[in-house]
C-alpha cells in the first residue's frame, strides 16, 4: 500500500484528465453557480459602493462600519440564516428554495456582495474630487461623471468582485447548510472535497482541490496580478497581495 | 452688454470674505489676466465663473445668461462653451489620445471628427507620439500640455486658466503661451488667466486686474497697471515690497 496523499494526487490527475463525468458535473455546477451569484453580488455591491464612496451624507461613517463587519461574515452564519428565511417554515418557504442551486447562489449572494461593495466603497472613495471637478468641468453631465468615477476605479472594483468570486466559491459553510451536498444537483467542490475527505477518498477531493486551485490561479493571473501589475507601473506603489481563495 | 460680468460677486467661506463685491467686465476675444498673490481668491473666482461653486452673493452673466438661475441641464450646457484648466493638473487613468478625446466624446461627437481633432490639436502640444501611451506615466510638463490639449479641443469660447504654466520649464512655458495667443488671434477665445508671474500677465494680458485678500484693487491695461499703478498696495506688489 502506498502513500495515500502520493496515491491521492495521482489518482487526481487521472480523474482530471480521463475527463471524469461526475468530477467535471461538479466543477461546472461550482463555476455555474458562483459566477452568477457574483454577477448578481457586483449588480448589487458596486452601485452601492460607488454611491457610499462618492456621495456625503448623514450616517456615512455607520453604514461604512456596518459594511466592513459584513465584509467578514461566516459564511455559516449565512448559510443559517438564508436557510431560516427559505425552509419550508420559513417566511421565503413557499418558493421552495432549500437543497437547490438557487438557495447556494443566494447564499454566496449574501457573502459576496459587501465583499464587493466595500472594496468597491475604498476604490471610490480613493479617487481624488479633483477628477470628478475636472470630468464636470469638461462638461460631463451627472451620469457620465458617475460614469468616469466607475471608470477610474476600476482597479480596485474589479480586484472586489475577483475577491468576491473566490469568496463565493471557496465557502464551504453556507453551501452545504443551504445546497445539502446532493449528488449530481447541489454537490458543488468545496462540499464534495469534505464528503469525499470523510469517505477517504483522496483522489477525487485532491482532483477537486488542484481545480479549485487552478481557477484561483487563473483568477489571479487574468485579473488580480494583471491589475496590481498596472497600478504599480503607474503608481509606483506596491499593492498589498490579496488572497483570494481561502475555503471557510 | 459684456461676454462675461460679475456684478458685486462675493464669496464666504467659514464666515471669511474669500471674495468681496468682485465686479469684473470682460469682453468676447479679450485675455483678461488676474494677478495676485497666493490665497487671494484667484482660483475661486475662476471656480465661479466657471459654475463649479456658487457666489454667496452677486451675479455672473455669461453672454446675457445669469448664471445663477440655472437648473441643472442649463449648468451643463453653459458650461461645456467654456474649460477651466485647474492649477492641479489631473489626467485621468487612460491613454493621452483618451484623455484628450474625452470632453469631445462627452459631446457624442463622431468618431472620426475626435480623431482629426485629438491628433492635430495633440501635433500642436508636440505630443502626437505619446497618444497611446498612459496619461499617467507623463512628466510633470507633458501632462501640463495634455491638460491643456484637452481644454483647446473643445474651442471653448471662454477659457479659463488657472496658473497653467506654474513649475514649468521656460520651453514648456513658452509653448503654452504660444498656444495661448494663438487660441486667442485664430478663434477669438476669451481667456482669464490667474497667475502670480507679473511678467506673463504683461506678455499675455490685454487686461491686467490685480485681486488681493479677495478685493479687487485694480484693472486696466498692462501698460497702465504695470507703470502707473494707481493704488499703493498695487504698486508695493508689483515692486516687490508688499508683505502679505
Amino acid at each position: 500500500m502506498g502513500n495515500p496523499i502520493i496515491d491521492g494526487i495521482i489518482n487526481a490527475f487521472i480523474l482530471l484528465f480521463t475527463g471524469d463525468p461526475q468530477i467535471w458535473q461538479t466543477i461546472l455546477l461550482s463555476l455555474r453557480v458562483s459566477g452568477l451569484a457574483v454577477v448578481f453580488a457586483s449588480m448589487i455591491g458596486i452601485p452601492i459602493g460607488v454611491v457610499i464612496g462618492v456621495k456625503n451624507f448623514f450616517g456615512k461613517s455607520i453604514i461604512v462600519s456596518l459594511i466592513n463587519t459584513l465584509m467578514g461574515l461566516p459564511p455559516v452564519v449565512v448559510g443559517l440564516v438564508v436557510f431560516l428565511l427559505i425552509s419550508r417554515a420559513g417566511p421565503l418557504g413557499s418558493l421552495f428554495l432549500v437543497y437547490t442551486p438557487t438557495a447556494i447562489m443566494i447564499g454566496q449572494i449574501v457573502i459576496a456582495t459587501p465583499i464587493i461593495s466595500g472594496i468597491t466603497l475604498a476604490a471610490v472613495s480613493s479617487i481624488d474630487v479633483s477628477v470628478i471637478e475636472t470630468a464636470k468641468t469638461l462638461g460631463a453631465t451627472r451620469s457620465q461623471t458617475w460614469a468616469l468615477i466607475i471608470r477610474e476605479a476600476r482597479v480596485g472594483i474589479l480586484s472586489g468582485v475577483a475577491i468576491g468570486f473566490g469568496q463565493s466559491i471557496s465557502e464551504v459553510g453556507a453551501s452545504m447548510i443551504l445546497g445539502g451536498n446532493i449528488e449530481g444537483f447541489t454537490r458543488i467542490m468545496t462540499t464534495d472535497i469534505v464528503l469525499q475527505t470523510s469517505q477517504g477518498n483522496y483522489g477525487q477531493a485532491l482532483a477537486l482541490g488542484i481545480m479549485l486551485i487552478t481557477i484561483a490561479f487563473i483568477i489571479n493571473s487574468l485579473v488580480l496580478t494583471r491589475l496590481q501589475f498596472s497600478s504599480k507601473k503607474l503608481a509606483g506603489k506596491k499593492i498589498m497581495s490579496l488572497g483570494t481563495l481561502s475555503t471557510r | 452688454m459684456g461676454f462675461l460680468k460679475l456684478q458685486n460677486v462675493t464669496k464666504i467661506y467659514n464666515n471669511r470674505y474669500v471674495l468681496k463685491d468682485i465686479n469684473i467686465s470682460v469682453k468676447k476675444g479679450e485675455i483678461y489676466a488676474l494677478i495676485g498673490p497666493s490665497g487671494a481668491g484667484k482660483s475661486t473666482l475662476l471656480r465661479i465663473i466657471d459654475l463649479l461653486e456658487k457666489p454667496s452673493s452677486g451675479e455672473v452673466e455669461f453672454e446675457g445668461v445669469k448664471t445663477g438661475l440655472l437648473n441643472e441641464e442649463g449648468i451643463v450646457k453653459l458650461r461645456r462653451k467654456m474649460v477651466l484648466l485647474s492649477q492641479k493638473v489631473v489626467l485621468f487613468n487612460m491613454s493621452v489620445f483618451g484623455n484628450v478625446a474625452y470632453g469631445l466624446n462627452l459631446r457624442k461627437i463622431n468618431y472620426k471628427i475626435v480623431k482629426e481633432k485629438v491628433n492635430e490639436v495633440l501635433n500642436r502640444v508636440k505630443m502626437l507620439e505619446y497618444a497611446e501611451q498612459n496619461a499617467l506615466l507623463l512628466s510633470g510638463g507633458e501632462a501640463q500640455r495634455i491638460a491643456l490639449a484637452r481644454s483647446i479641443v473643445l474651442e471653448p469660447e471662454l477659457l479659463l486658466l488657472d496658473e497653467p504654466t506654474a513649475n514649468l520649464d521656460p520651453t514648456n512655458v513658452a509653448l503654452i503661451e504660444n498656444i495661448i495667443r494663438e487660441l486667442n488671434a485664430k478663434h477669438k477665445t476669451t481667456i482669464i488667466i490667474a497667475t502670480h508671474n507679473m511678467l506673463q500677465a504683461k506678455r499675455l494680458g490685454d487686461k491686467v486686474g490685480f485681486i488681493l485678500n479677495g478685493e479687487l484693487v485694480e484693472e486696466g491695461p498692462p501698460g497702465q497697471l504695470f507703470n502707473q499703478p494707481i493704488d499703493e498696495r498695487t504698486k508695493a506688489f508689483i515692486d516687490g515690497t508688499m508683505i502679505y
